[in-house]
């Protein structure tokens, strides 16, 4: 045992991080297409977002990992047995980054699109009388007057993806608590390594906490208080 | 009938009977068809039984973890929101830590971890509690109604903070004692605060129960994996599972609405 369990439980860590972040960014953009679609498509789209935000949302995660991983994996294996390729071992990392992002993106598109609501309206209208494309309104106008309000929810987002990881370890997807667990298990020290990973993910936590207050008050700046508004 | 209200009960019909939401719904319901006639639910017969127990107990721990984990939230926010330093720095230290950690971990630590520390010591297997601390779901009540209060704990402070001074400072001048303040004043007008935010927390703590599963405790989601193991079904289980899972939250957000419009609104 080269690196000790030690080791073993820091390339856990690191597989969960890159879910997460794998997740997130996944969930970003379903939660963006998902906010534009709920708030300018049209209404097969409206509907039909809505049922996707409605069902993630009232479902156990781990349900639906298990029935996302499942269900993906079969899926892909039979459009490729219909294409005449042979069957694939999907990794677990693009497994859990598929299904985490798809449970994140139901909950982003709520955050964005209550945060696009939140832009003052003139600002859209200002754009729109400028004769700015759509494109263009996007990327200029909409996504960076909205980030001071989805910042916040977003930032929670990602907290929970992080902790969220940890349901993957019940498909057996080899990140921080799978690790944990498997160490544990051969050591017969329990306690200790249980803390141990207590101990990794809440510095994620405080770390991203660290980084989210900044980013949240650079993202604020030239805005009124909340503290002063209240 | 007035034509307002045939107006008026036209439109709520059309708002549910648009002509592309009927499509919607046909597909909806054709695919249900297919799932009830394609897929195979021979199964449920023999399950049936267990299935309700596993509801049953789903449902309980629900229940007494939000119960438990709501009575401990309360003085976690009442320490943070006034108390003094002592209290309230355990009190936020203890938040932080179950709110920056994943909930299976703490389940796992509870369970694996102290359950292979109390054996070590012959006083506690002496002890009444030793036939509690062998079985599962002892751990699991604990792990579900500490990750509430430590939520909730958060929303509470959040809650007693918002009350405003004046009131308070009126209660003072009636010459209430603290603790009538405490009873009469301060907790209601939080509890009402706290209340909107208590749907989504208990909808929260729901969709936690099943990871009880994982150290043994036999609820829905363990009678679901049972299924899945003994006839080889992926799919029927798991998609039975999340539609019980979906009406369990739906009742849920009802009667929570129910309560909501029966307090008053207008507080503060």
């Amino acid at each position: 045992m080269a690196p000790g369990w030690g080791g073993t439980l820091l390339v856990g860590l690191l597989h969960s991080l890159e879910i997460a972040i794998g997740a997130t960014c996944l969930g970003l953009l379903i939660g963006t297409a998902g906010a534009f679609g709920k708030l300018y498509g049209g209404p097969v789209t409206r509907d039909l977002l809505a049922v996707y935000t409605t069902v993630v949302r009232a479902v156990p995660e781990l349900v639906l990992i298990l029935l996302l991983y499942y269900a993906g994996t079969d899926l892909i294996n039979q459009v490729l047995a219909a294409m005449g390729y042979s069957r694939v071992d999907i990794s677990g990392l693009a497994a859990g980054i598929f299904v985490l992002g798809f449970v994140q993106g139901a909950y982003s598109t709520e955050v964005i699109r209550g945060a696009i609501l939140a832009i003052p309206q003139g600002q859209i209208e200002a754009a729109r009388a400028y004769g700015m494309p759509p494109g263009l309104m996007l990327r200029r106008i909409t996504l960076p007057a909205m980030l001071p309000f989805a910042i916040p929810g977003l930032a929670n987002l990602w907290l929970i993806a992080t902790k969220d990881t940890a349901l993957l370890a019940v498909v057996g997807f080899f990140e921080l608590t799978l690790a944990t667990r498997q160490a544990a298990g051969v050591t017969k020290a329990y306690l200790i390594f249980y803390l141990a990973a207590g101990v990794l993910y809440l510095a994620v936590t405080l770390f991203s906490n660290l980084v989210i207050g900044r980013v949240e008050a650079r993202s604020r700046r030239g805005m009124p208080s909340v503290k002063e508004a209240r | 009938m007035s034509e307002a209200t045939a107006i008026n009960v036209a439109a709520r019909a059309s708002l549910w009977l648009k002509p592309h939401r009927i499509v919607l719904i046909l597909i909806a319901l054709g695919l249900a068809l297919c799932a009830i006639f394609f897929m195979r639910w021979d199964w449920l017969p023999q399950y049936w039984a267990m299935g309700l127990m596993g509801i049953w107990r789903a449902l309980w721990i629900l229940a007494v973890t939000c119960a438990l984990g709501f009575a401990l939230a309360v003085p976690l926010g009442l320490a943070q929101a006034g108390g003094p330093i002592w209290f309230s720095a355990p009190a936020k230290v203890f938040c932080t830590i179950i709110r920056g950690t994943p909930l299976l971990l703490q389940l796992w630590l509870l369970y694996y971890g102290l359950g292979s520390i109390f054996p070590q010591y012959p006083w506690i297997r002496e002890s009444w509690l030793w036939p509690y601390l062998r079985q599962a779901w002892p751990y699991g009540v604990v792990a579900l109604t500490f990750s509430f209060a430590g939520y909730e704990g958060e929303v509470m402070r959040g809650a007693f903070a918002g009350v405003p001074r004046g009131q308070l400072e009126a209660a003072r001048a009636f010459g209430m004692s603290r603790w009538k303040i405490f009873r009469r004043i301060w907790l209601p007008q939080a509890f009402y605060r706290a209340l909107p935010t208590l749907t989504g927390e208990t909808v929260l703590q729901l969709k936690s129960t099943p990871l009880v599963a994982t150290i043994s405790v036999i609820d829905i989601f363990a009678v679901s994996s049972k299924v899945r193991q003994d006839t080889y079904l992926t799919y029927e289980p798991l998609l039975l599972l999340a539609l019980i899972y979906m009406t369990i939250t739906g009742i849920l957000v009802f009667v929570f609405s129910r309560i909501e419009a029966r307090i008053p609104v207008k507080i503060g």
